[in-house]
């Protein structure tokens, strides 16, 4: 029997050694982010400049991934701040209640409508992602496929199967694409655009990227991105023209936000101090032509030049509330594209 | 009363226990304890979330009605099984046939061809599609071979399962048809029949149940794979890509429990089915045969050759061409080589760092796994009465192997992750990601160690106790010795899933913690196939390197004893 | 003496596996150095019963003592034995003087001690140079013997032997089984051995303990048990023997086939059926016309069987039945054994015996 009583006392004792360690880890911030992964360690490190006590522990995946498993941890939250995730995300994680208001140091500065409408905002804007298509011009040249210069010109039947785009249900850009469709479009018109444009569509991808490295690497002609990822994949050297379509193009915000319930309150609200400064929407706009911090903004390269002015007038709080019914609605129409045509 | 039925002066005898008796059945309960942690409340938590809506509520069977009035995922049913019944086909012809020709004919290079048929356990299933978008996508350097049919869907699907099952299917079949009574056919061949009754006569029933074991065991693993559907899929809607989506891409755990509970359905079928058709072998096989030693035929073994050999190059080819891919700078505009794909720091996915975790984990899984494992087979084979518990452990054992990764992992969640567990602390830690693998391989490293245990005099422990020895110390001078190399099989084993294995840890790990085989899947699923692939081969070659590691270490061992093994 | 206890006193067991009772309230007592055989068919509960002695399988009710303590319940380890199996069970991966040194290691003898004692014990069973060697670079018998030398290492006051001799070959068996008996005698251990070997266990035992279908048949010497079995079961078992169905004449008077014999009745009563019963080495031919307790019978076959002959005797007196009689080299050279032959055999009085009809 004393054999038995040590093995659980050893037990208990690892038990308690795993929480002391944990605890005494306390300066690390666990950040939930959507942001790519090459962009990570450069947003620690400008954000270390500053704090070089708190350290960042990164937990990245895409959009949906990452709004899912805040859903999930919703009893039990994991993260203590979330830094570049969608708007219409955090719309929905301020709905179930599960952030906490704060006014970040120097948020007046920011483009009012960067920033959450309630006071204290539960979450602050950097920067605006932008929906736009990468056609691959060696592909479509050998195809013999026009570039297309509108989101009508997609449902055209030279494109049948020739298009990818990301699925809305798993990939922030997917759910811009189709919330700004329905907006533009009316709803009648942006179902209806989607039901010819699921025609020529090859396939549905789980992130928002892929379609567009996807394009650069030939794969499939054209995918329907956002304009970072192309622009990146162009500056690598790929074929790509990004077109920006002429009916205008959708757009979300990445955001950040204070989880509730967070233990390291105070390290968590300098970070989201640090996330509305100049310097690090300077650090945003090597990326994204549009940040929140007026004034900022450089070209970027690679980068289509018209695309602030097709950005159309997006309606988040519409696009939140409305998105499980988007997306019901979506996965109704097209999900069941099982049979490869 | 039966106890009276004699003469009324026998006295009930309850054993007294030893304090070796304590120690072991201590062990084993706690062992058995932490099986049922590790497995059976998971399940039970799942199984429960499935009735719940979302906020918790009891809700009965309507997520089962809503699951099943929508077509998309009604329609997965139909896929899965049938792209299952297909890739069985499949594999069982070329599995048998490869077999046939590693121990019924004369061909050269059966060693060659043995080895190369092992090459996709190397790797995450992952990895077959990834190659067959080289090979055969849009932009694929073998395209014109299917004319215009497209690879992305069920056609890309059953080639790619149909290649990482291969040696699954293959293991089971050639030890069917090793046992082949030669004097069997000496009987056929005296009463003059013709090759082909022989073959149909005696062959095939002799390997009858080999081949539905293996039938079912690539219907189970292509059925619950997530990996290949996930990559080469396209629009292609299986089960197992269902519940991934349901959970990582749309938030919908109630959902996912539900397709899990469907996922589990035929994989627990399969699984009762086989062990009844198991049963039945061991019977059959009891006899002592004389091994067939075939003979020479230049058709026969030219045939089997060029057979041998085209699926030889199809292996070869299918990860050849994923360590290309790799290294091509940008495919398909710029062939030149180059290291790029490698800097998986700058990737999604997790960086080298994944990597050093899965072989962090590999290591952590392989040795506490064969330690556990084999302690707890030892404690049910070798206890002293107990019969009760020790069956029921056994019990609890063979669960695993009926219950898929993604059903395994996604209860995980639904277990651990709930704060009124005490053992929430190992939620998103290297713990809960050995924890899972080691439960997800449990059975067949079990099954190993038992049957090792089995081969070991039965009366070592009646010996030791009457020479006063305890049991630890026989266990550790002798049981642990003579199964010295069950012990490496099973380490090896769990260390080659541990590297490769997506399905059970992709709803388990955090970015702390993420591995080689989920770098993998993020890397393709962000559209970076290329570095998916580098990363894909690193797990093979460390597989590869373990693999080597293992056979020189039994080789050793071997070697060292063979003294007493008496060889 | 009547009153001293003793050394292994089995009462009452009774040994159930779910609803099969292997073991019918078994009792028995064995002397201190006697050597026991439980002798039986396979399934009489006679190693289930060596199992309960050894606390392996512990009984579901009855006692157990030796020496005048009471090891019912106590588990092996706790008890007094050394044991063999069949199946030698030696430790694979550790040399002779290992394996018979293992036992020894547990009683904290000093190293220089255990050495010795080894050394002995080898040249005990007659194995003093194999002791750096592994057993599978043993013979069978030397395997075994190696086991035997681990069983008594420790000087256990009872040495229990399950089928030991039953995996070796025949010549090594007769070897051993004489070896073994010797070596008891010599130690003068107390020592059970489980055979299902008639020759084995009438060859080494004191006496026989013959089991059937969970329970004690006859417990006697070997002599006793082969010269007056005391059930159908014991007779038929042990040695060869030729039952006829018949009937009781007289109280000294029986009556097979169409012939009365003078024979024991012991207690059968006039007009009783019995089961009549003679070895064939009891039957005698008729070399000198005395018709005494005779019966004539044709010879219908025979046999060859090396150093007699056995005949299947019928017809005659016997009708349709057969019965076996073994015939000497000897004899065979006085008396024409030819096939079809009439012969007259006598069965001795004295050899024969009664047993109830079964059923």
């Amino acid at each position: 029997m004393t054999a038995m009583k040590k093995i659980a006392l050893g037990l208990i004792g690892a038990a308690s050694a795993a929480v002391i360690t944990s605890a005494a880890l306390a300066e690390t911030l666990t950040v939930y982010t959507a942001v790519e992964a090459e962009d990570l360690k450069k947003y620690a490190a400008e954000f270390n400049k500053q704090n070089p006590d708190i350290k960042i522990k990164w937990v990245r995946d895409s959009t949906g991934v990452v709004t899912a498993k805040l859903l999930a941890e919703k009893d039990n939250p994991q993260a203590d701040v979330v830094w570049g995730l969608a708007a219409t995300s955090l719309m929905k994680l301020k709905a179930e209640g599960m952030l906490e208001p704060y006014a970040p140091a120097g948020v007046e500065k920011l483009e009012g409508s960067f920033v959450d409408s309630s006071n204290p905002p539960s979450w602050t804007g950097m920067d605006a992602w932008v929906a736009a298509v990468c056609v691959n011009t060696v592909e479509a040249e050998a195809k013999g496929l026009p570039i297309p210069s509108s989101w009508k010109d997609l449902t055209k039947p030279v494109y049948k199967g020739h298009v990818a785009m990301p699925n809305p249900a798993s990939s922030g850009t997917g759910f811009l694409d189709v919330s700004s469709w329905l907006q533009m479009f009316g709803e009648e018109g942006g179902w209806k655009f989607m039901d010819e444009l699921h025609q020529n569509i090859a396939w549905y991808t789980h992130s928002g990227s892929k379609p567009c490295k996807q394009a650069a690497s030939g794969e499939v002609p054209i995918g329907v991105s956002f304009a970072f990822r192309g622009a990146k994949s162009k500056a690598k050297g790929a074929p790509l023209e990004i077109v920006v379509p002429t009916e205008g193009v959708g757009w979300d915000m990445e955001a950040t936000a204070i989880v509730k319930g967070t233990k390291k309150l105070e390290a968590a609200q300098k970070l989201v101090d640090f996330t509305v400064t100049k310097e690090a929407n300077e650090m945003y706009n090597k990326g994204y032509a549009v940040v929140a911090y007026p004034g900022v903004a450089k070209p970027v390269e690679h980068f289509p030049e018209n695309l602030s002015a097709a950005m159309i007038n997006n309606d988040f709080e519409w696009a939140a509330v409305n998105r499980d019914k988007i997306l019901a609605e979506w996965k109704n129409r097209y999900d069941s594209k099982s049979e490869p045509k | 009363m039966a106890d009276t039925a004699f003469s009324g002066k026998s006295v009930p005898i309850k054993p007294k226990l030893s304090n070796d008796d304590w120690i072991m059945r201590g062990a084993m309960i706690l062992i058995g304890l932490v099986l049922i942690i590790a497995i059976i409340l998971p399940l039970y938590a799942m199984l429960s979330k499935s009735f719940e809506d979302s906020d918790g509520n009891f809700i009965g069977l309507a997520n089962y009605v809503e699951y099943f009035s929508t077509p998309a995922l009604f329609q997965s049913i139909y896929n899965s099984l049938s792209i299952s019944v297909i890739a069985t086909i499949v594999v069982l012809v070329t599995s048998f046939l490869y077999a046939y020709a590693l121990t019924r004919t004369c061909i050269p290079f059966k060693k060659f061809f043995r080895l190369v048929a092992m090459i996709p356990l190397l790797t995450p299933s992952l990895l077959s599609g990834i190659s067959l978008v080289y090979w055969f996508g849009n932009q694929g350097v073998a395209k014109e071979l299917l004319f215009g049919e497209s690879i992305y869907g069920p056609i890309g699907i059953v080639f790619g399962s149909s290649y990482w099952v291969f040696p699954h299917a293959l293991m089971i079949v050639i030890t069917a048809l090793s046992i082949a009574d030669s004097r069997l056919y000496e009987a056929a061949d005296a009463l003059r029949t013709s090759k082909i009754r022989t073959f149909f006569t005696v062959t095939l029933p002799g390997a009858k149940y080999g081949l539905i074991s293996a039938g079912f065991v690539v219907f189970t693993l292509v059925f619950t794979d997530f990996g290949v559907p996930k990559v080469i899929g396209g629009n292609y809607n299986m089960l197992a890509t269902d519940i991934y989506k349901q959970v990582i891409g749309q938030l919908n755990f109630q959902m996912g429990a539900v397709v899990s509970v469907v996922l589990l359905a035929p994989a627990l079928l399969a699984f009762v089915l086989d062990r009844i058709v198991q049963k039945k072998q061991v019977a059959l096989l009891s006899a002592k045969a004389v091994p067939l030693v075939p003979k020479p035929d230049a058709k026969r073994d030219m045939f089997f050759l060029g057979f041998c050999t085209l699926v030889a190059a199809v292996i070869i080819g299918m990860i050849g061409m994923a360590q290309y891919a790799a290294l091509v700078k940008f495919w398909p505009y710029d062939l030149s080589l180059s290291l790029n794909n490698y800097n998986f720091d700058v990737m999604d996915g997790g960086g080298w760092d994944s990597f050093y975790n899965s072989i962090e984990l590999g290591l952590w899984s392989a040795t506490i796994g064969t330690v556990v494992i084999f302690f707890g087979a030892y404690l049910v084979q070798k206890g002293r009465g107990f019969e009760k518990g020790r069956g029921l452990f056994q019990a609890i054992a063979i669960i695993p192997l009926a219950v898929p990764g993604m059903v395994l992992g996604l209860a995980y969640i639904f277990f651990f992750n709930n704060p009124d567990n005490p053992l929430n602390f190992i939620y998103g830690t290297m713990i809960i990601l050995v924890v899972v693998t080691i439960t997800h391989f449990y059975t067949v490293s079990h099954l190993t160690a038992v049957t090792a245990l089995q081969q070991m005099d039965n009366e070592f422990e009646a010996v030791s106790a009457s020479l006063k020895a305890p049991f630890y110390k026989t266990f550790t001078r002798v049981t642990v010795p003579v199964c010295s190399p069950a012990i490496l099989d099973i380490s090896i084993y769990l260390f080659m899933n541990a590297m490769t294995t997506v399905s059970a840890v992709v709803f388990l790990y955090s970015s702390d913690t993420s591995l080689a085989s989920i770098a993998v899947l993020n890397m393709d699923d962000a559209g970076d196939i290329a570095p998916a692939a580098a990363m894909a081969m690193m797990i093979a070659y460390t597989c590869l390197g373990a693999r080597i590691l293992h056979a020189l270490l039994s080789r050793g061992i071997m070697k060292k004893t063979a003294a007493w093994r008496g060889r | 003496m009547a009153d001293k206890e003793k050394y292994l006193r089995i009462q009452n067991v009774v040994k159930k596996f779910g609803d099969f009772t292997a073991l019918k309230d078994v009792s028995l007592e064995i002397e201190e150095g006697e050597f026991i055989c439980f002798l039986g068919p396979s399934g009489c509960g006679k190693t289930t019963l060596l199992r309960a002695i050894a606390g392996l399988d512990i009984q579901t009710s009855g006692q157990v003592f030796q020496a005048g303590r009471d090891i019912s319940a106590l588990p092996p380890s706790e008890r007094d034995f050394g044991i063999v199996f069949q199946s030698y069970a030696l430790f694979p991966n550790m040399t002779v003087s290992k394996n018979v040194a293992y036992g020894l290691e547990n009683q904290k003898l000093e190293k220089s001690q255990i050495e010795k004692r080894v050394r002995e014990l080898l040249e005990t069973v007659g194995l003093p140079e194999q002791g750096e060697k592994y057993p599978a670079q043993l013979s069978g018998g030397q395997q075994q013997r190696v086991a035997l030398a681990r069983a008594i290492a420790t000087s256990p006051g009872l040495l229990l032997l399950d089928e030991p001799l039953s995996a070796l070959d025949a010549r090594v068996r007769v070897h051993l089984r004489h070896e073994i008996k010797e070596l008891q005698r010599r130690l003068g251990v107390t020592t059970i051995m489980v055979t299902h070997d008639q020759e084995e266990a009438l060859t080494m035992a004191d006496r026989i303990v013959v089991m059937n279908d969970g329970v004690i048949e006859q417990i006697g010497t070997p002599i006793d048990v082969y010269r007056k079995p005391e059930c159908a079961f014991v007779a038929d078992f042990v040695g060869h023997m030729n039952f006829m169905n018949g009937q009781v004449v007289e109280s000294d008077r029986i009556q097979i086939g169409s012939q009365q014999l003078a024979a024991k009745t012991n207690g059968h009563k006039p007009g009783q059926a019995v089961q009549v019963a003679f070895r064939p080495e009891d039957l005698v031919a008729v070399e000198d016309g005395d018709m005494n307790n005779a019966i004539s019978v044709n010879l219908k076959d025979i046999e060859f069987l090396g150093s007699f002959f056995r005949a299947d005797l019928t017809g005659g007196d016997l009708g349709q039945s057969t019965i076996n009689a073994d015939f000497s080299i000897n004899l065979s050279r006085r008396v024409n054994l030819e096939k079809g032959r009439e012969l007259k055999i006598r069965v001795p009085a004295d050899h024969i015996r009664l047993f109830p009809m079964e059923g």
